[in-house]
């Protein structure tokens, strides 16, 4: 099955063919700074076009894979194939990383060697959307190992004082789990050959493969943990405090907003399809894992005095809700941890942005260092605050509806935990409260004096965040019917599957409670 | 005229984005114009609503319409849409009416202030999210209104942030209520769960009001004890009050306008709202009960032994308050608005004077440094008058009528409440006698040099017009609010009228008439003891009587640095503990030894790999490993 325009092929090709493009071009010595810039911009906007009208010809009630590109290029010996589909999960996920990039890019120019920033970003574009669309578990390993390596040269070309340790941290942290991701991803194929005699890495033929709870349950740990040491999951996060902090501006933004998704997504397109059982079975332990992220990254941010390491920490508190409502296995915590994936990187992209308008002016991120901004940088202290109200879940701005959601649908099937996490949102609005007072409030010195307000172009750059944060906080109806039908069909494939049912209301509402005796 | 109660919040938003967009632009004085103008034709809605609400005969008072849905996962369906009954109607009511003369106000007040335009973007954000509050159908609604309000009090709070204190109390009031609004999340999570929706009433199942059933024994006890600490948070009592004497940082009319008239009662209102849910649980309603005469106690206690005319009000707020929700928990409701209405005008009202007052004398708000401001600011003093005797309890004055109707309705349940009750009584007469006659009674004392060597301050003058028209409109309310609810009517009276919100689980007093007449007096008598014995003690010119302000009083019973050293102080020694041993050492230590330990095995390897290249043919090599010891361990396994 085809589409007439491979949409899919081209969003992954575009950014691919940008960067070797500016490598290529790169050889040229006339070939000026200001055509590289653009032509990285021209070509993310490209995609962003492209996911765009990918969206727009998405059927709106349909749960199942679309714009499907199912090719074989490796011949049947191999059982590999060009196999890329996507659903309400991973649309929106797609859009986040094509909305990203051309920021990052726009922002970016200011960097020495600059074209070689762009054609590392773009490649890393590509192979984040290759990991999203890939539905062939081959391919998809293939494009999430093929992030490490821009992310590599990013965090160590143009990072911070300690990025060499960083980068090396990050890649071999993340390499450790991909290569426990590998080792399952063959042992799932060939016990699926053993009992079918067809070598398949397809996502969707997989899914059928008998496994006895055993193998189940250690093929779920070795897929889960690259994908919880990506996302990263407590207490696997220790990568990211260096990573986050040591990347340069657009790498934080790029490895919080978008890399750590690809870890959460695995998790939800892959764990829960193709180990419903294990799934089921160790729910309480990640839930547990996930309750402890929230808590302690809410408590750890809280003793932070180095802006990118306080948002490090408050994004593994994040992650911890999409693990809870992703494990709570039902509608609306999945709904919800789907929507947060989106929201989340929306926020933390944007508050990795502004620490890194605040850097590129004051050459520091720590909040003993600066005082009394909103003086006199009115308009960024006004971003910072919708960043920060959107992530502390002010009702009205995005992150309220996802966090809701993931609570709500946590509570119907694992109550206590649900209730611990609470706490994880009180927390959560005193480290950024204390944050902005450090910066934002009290009398400017001399030196926060000359502290410049965000540029035009700056202003232009956070614009699409800001608007998006509101819209999906105000209207996010549009996005939730899109991912509703797949989570529907995700949640009834575990269910049915493992023959546990989540509580009748979390489907039918007021109906299921009129049943009730 | 119902169907355009919509505009009622629209029109305060409208204002917001106005002045969002353009508001630095248009500046002082016109972006304080601008945005007063707004709240008045939310106003003028809210009248028109009123009218076509008092249309209706009695049993059809009730109007419930969604406009659009915010979200529906499953099912769970959270539309947007109002709800207009006798009690919305009436929150909406004083809350659009004091708004208006406040922000009239406050166009005078905040004159010259640098960020004139944004005081008035928040001031009209915050009556858009009070108003989405008040008149919103479902629960979660509500509680985008209550978390609006709460960040608008955030901001207004910390609106001076150039003064750390401004700062740190706004912060402060932010995370106490957060606390309250977890518990409001939970109780969300509970009557979802039981009832399968959030709206109110109307809907498939008849709403939560339609499927109480599913709500009975622990589980209605328990969602209404997280809502009651919901409550807590907003309204300021025990035990998360301590953020409102603090949040006296924001300048004077927010005070009046969001911590004493509107945004604090929201907890009243939501119990309230509730009130079908509260019957169900008679513990609730008597923990409910002691938690509002307790607070309303202390807090008196503590008014008495304040310096800042503001702190005096903000713990009078606190103890008002308190007999609002001790009302809620004996089931008189509608005891509980009239006390609620009655107290917007007469605390708006101090407030204001307190901020005439203020301002007249260079933002001094040491009552020690005032008296004697009779002399030279009449208009404060006459309308400070009034609500000074009106909050006292003297009759006729609205405080009288709705402090008693409290009461009453307390001493047939809780006779050791209505007791404490009446203490407080005479404790509030008390305290706001001393605050009058401090403020403007005596000597001067603001050309005397400070207590701290202050320099002796200008000749306090008189406000201008648009602040006096707001302290005589007020006072005006405040002297004839009492006509809402007169004991003595019972056809067509603020009973009638709200009696069908809470039909069914409203409480209703049945003293015979000498025994409302011996409680009127009895309520009469506490006024007057505590304003003879305020007179007698702090008449004369010596200001300064330690043994009538004592150290536990004027740290308010030593709350905050019980919280600080049984919370704040342990809880920091923890976040250090887990950023600096746990993550850094503990997890992060284990991390490291593991690759030290590959380091290791790696550099026998290092003459065949170098670079990052020699790391990811290591990591290959260990996966097949791995894969290789999967695969035999299968073959013996299955």
């Amino acid at each position: 099955m085809t589409h007439s325009v491979p949409f899919l092929t081209l969003l992954i090709l575009l950014p691919a063919a940008g960067a070797l493009g500016l490598a290529l071009l790169g050889f040229d010595r006339r070939f000026n700074k200001e055509l590289a810039d653009a032509l990285g911009i021209l070509v993310s906007l490209a995609t962003l076009v492209i996911a765009v009208v990918a969206l727009v010809t998405m059927k709106e009630h349909f749960g199942g894979y679309q714009l499907v590109s199912n090719h074989t290029y490796t011949g049947e010996a191999l059982g590999v194939r060009w196999f890329l589909g996507v659903d309400g999960i991973s649309i929106f996920l797609v859009l986040l990383t094509v909305v990203l990039f051309p920021i990052v890019l726009l922002l970016g120019q200011s960097k020495t060697n600059s074209r070689a920033y762009a054609a590392w970003m773009l490649l890393l574009e590509a192979a984040v959307l290759g990991s999203f669309l890939s539905l062939d578990l081959i391919v998809f390993f293939l494009f999430f190992e093929l992030t490490l390596v821009p992310s590599y040269f990013i965090i160590a070309g143009w990072g911070h004082e300690r990025r060499a340790y960083a980068a090396v941290k990050f890649f071999l942290y993340t390499f450790l789990g991909s290569a426990f991701l590998l080792v399952g991803i063959l042992a799932l194929a060939f016990i699926h050959q053993s009992q079918t005699h067809v070598l398949t890495f397809s996502l969707t033929a997989l899914e059928h493969t008998h496994l006895s709870s055993s193998t189940e349950i250690l093929l779920f740990l070795a897929f889960t943990s690259a994908f919880a040491i990506k996302a990263p999951l407590f207490p696997f996060h220790t990568w990211s405090p260096d990573a986050y902090t040591e990347a340069p501006a657009g790498g934080s933004v790029v490895l919080s907003g978008v890399l750590a998704k690809l870890g959460t997504y695995g998790i939800i397109r892959f764990d829960l399809n193709l180990f419903p059982h294990a799934t089921r079975t160790l729910a309480p332990l990640i839930l547990t894992l996930a309750v402890i992220g929230i808590i302690y990254g809410a408590i750890v941010a809280c003793a932070q005095r180095d802006m990118k390491r306080l948002v490090t920490y408050s994004s593994l508190a994040q992650i911890g809700f999409i693990a809870l409502g992703t494990f709570a296995l039902s509608t609306q915590g999945l709904s919800g941890a789907v929507l947060l994936m989106l929201n989340h990187g929306l926020i933390v992209g944007g508050l990795f942005f502004v620490i890194g308008f605040i850097y590129e002016r004051r050459g520091t991120w720590q909040t003993g260092e600066l005082r009394g901004l909103q003086k006199v940088a009115p308009v960024m202290a006004g971003v910072f605050t919708v960043l920060m109200m959107a992530s502390i879940g002010v009702p009205g701005l995005n992150g309220f509806v996802s966090e809701f959601l993931v609570l709500v649908g946590t509570f119907l099937t694992h109550r206590w935990w649900a209730v611990v996490a609470v706490i994880g949102v009180i927390v959560a609005a005193i480290y950024l409260l204390w944050a902005y007072q450090q910066v934002f409030h009290g009398v400017p010195k001399p030196e926060d004096e000359k502290t410049r307000d965000l540029s035009w172009m700056e202003r232009v750059a956070v614009a699409p965040l800001i608007i998006l944060i509101v819209f999906l906080g105000v209207f996010p109806k549009p996005v939730l019917d899109r991912i509703d039908p797949s989570v529907n069909e995700l949640v009834a494939h575990v269910e049915k599957a493992t023959g546990h049912y989540q509580p009748a209301v979390a489907t039918r509402g007021p109906a299921a409670a009129e049943g009730r005796p | 005229m119902l169907h355009v109660a919509y505009l009622m919040p629209l029109f305060p938003l409208a204002g917001f984005l106005v002045l969002v967009a353009a508001g630095r632009r248009i500046g002082d004085p016109v972006a304080g114009w601008i945005g007063t103008l707004a709240v008045a034709a939310a106003f003028v809605v809210a009248c028109l609503t009123l009218g076509g609400l008092l249309n209706q005969p009695d049993a059809h008072r009730l109007f419930v319409h969604d406009y659009f849905t915010w979200f529906h996962v499953g099912g769970l369906n959270v539309p947007v849409g109002i709800l207009v009954d006798p009690l919305s109607v009436t929150m909406v009511m004083f809350i659009t009416g004091v708004s208006m003369v406040i922000h009239l106000y406050s166009i005078a007040y905040m004159k010259g202030d640098p960020d004139y335009p944004k005081f008035f973007i928040y001031m009209n954000l915050f009556v858009f999210s009070m108003l989405v509050l008040v008149l919103a159908n479902n629960l979660l609604l509500t509680f985008v209104g209550w978390e609006g309000v709460g960040v608008c009090s955030y901001w207004l709070v910390s609106f001076w942030f150039h003064r750390d204190s401004a700062a740190s109390a706004g912060k402060k009031a932010f995370i106490y209520n957060r606390i309250g609004d977890a518990g409001f999340l939970l109780a969300i999570f509970l009557i979802f769960e039981k009832t399968g929706t959030v709206q109110y009433t109307g809907g498939p199942g008849g709403g939560i009001f339609g499927q109480l059933h599913h709500l009975g024994g622990g589980t209605g006890t328990a969602a209404v004890l997280l809502l009651f600490l919901a409550a807590t948070g907003k309204s300021a009592q025990i035990p998360l009050f301590n953020w409102l004497p603090d949040a006296m940082e924001g300048p004077t009319p927010v005070s009046a306008l969001i911590h004493a008239a509107t945004m604090v009662t929201a907890g009243v209102y939501l119990l309230c709202r509730m009130n079908h849910l509260l019957a169900l649980t008679h513990a609730g309603m008597e923990v409910i009960a002691i938690i509002g005469g307790v607070t309303a106690f202390v807090a008196a206690t503590i008014a008495c032994a304040q310096q800042d005319i503001k702190k005096v009000l903000a713990f009078s707020t606190i103890s008002q308050i308190g007999y609002m929700i001790l009302a809620v928990g004996s089931g008189a409701y509608v005891a509980a608005i009239f006390l609620m209405v009655s107290h917007a005008f007469f605390k708006g009202l101090l407030f204001l004077g307190a901020g005439s007052a203020i301002h007249g004398l260079d933002n001094e708000q040491d009552l020690k440094r005032m008296g004697a401001l009779r002399k030279t600011m009449q208009w404060t003093t006459i309308t400070f008058t009034v609500g000074w005797l009106a909050i006292a309890g003297i009759p006729p004055l609205a405080g009288f009528w709705s402090k008693g109707d409290v009461l009453d309705n307390v001493y047939s349940h809780y006779k050791v409440l209505w007791f404490l009750g009446l203490i407080t009584a005479v404790l509030t007469a008390y305290y706001m006698t001393r605050l009058q006659v401090l403020a403007f009674g005596g000597e001067p004392r603001w050309d005397k040099i400070g207590p701290h060597g202050e320099p002796p301050l200008h000749a306090p003058h008189e406000s201008p017009w648009v602040m006096r028209l707001p302290l005589v409109i007020l006072a005006v309310a405040a002297f004839f609010g009492g006509l809402l609810d007169l004991p003595w009517i019972h056809h067509d009276s603020f009973e009638g009228w709200l009696g069908p919100v809470f039909a069914g689980s409203l409480y209703n007093d049945h003293l015979h008439a000498g025994g409302e007449w011996a409680l009127a007096l009895t309520d009469l008598a506490a006024a007057l003891i505590g304003v003879i014995v305020g007179f007698a003690l702090w008449r004369g010119a010596q200001v300064d009587k330690p043994q009538l302000e004592p150290q536990f009083l004027q740290r308010v019973w030593y709350w905050d640095d019980f919280y600080d050293a049984l919370i704040g102080r342990p809880s920091q020694k923890l976040a250090t503990f887990c950023a600096w041993v746990v993550d850094v050492r503990i997890i992060d230590g284990a991390v490291n030894g593991m690759a030290s330990v590959v380091r290791a095995t790696g550099s026998a390897t290092r003459k065949l790999q170098s670079g990052y290249v020699r790391n990811y043919a290591l990591g290959i090599a260990v996966g097949m490993a791995a894969l290789i010891v999967f695969l035999l361990s299968r073959t013996w396994w299955s």
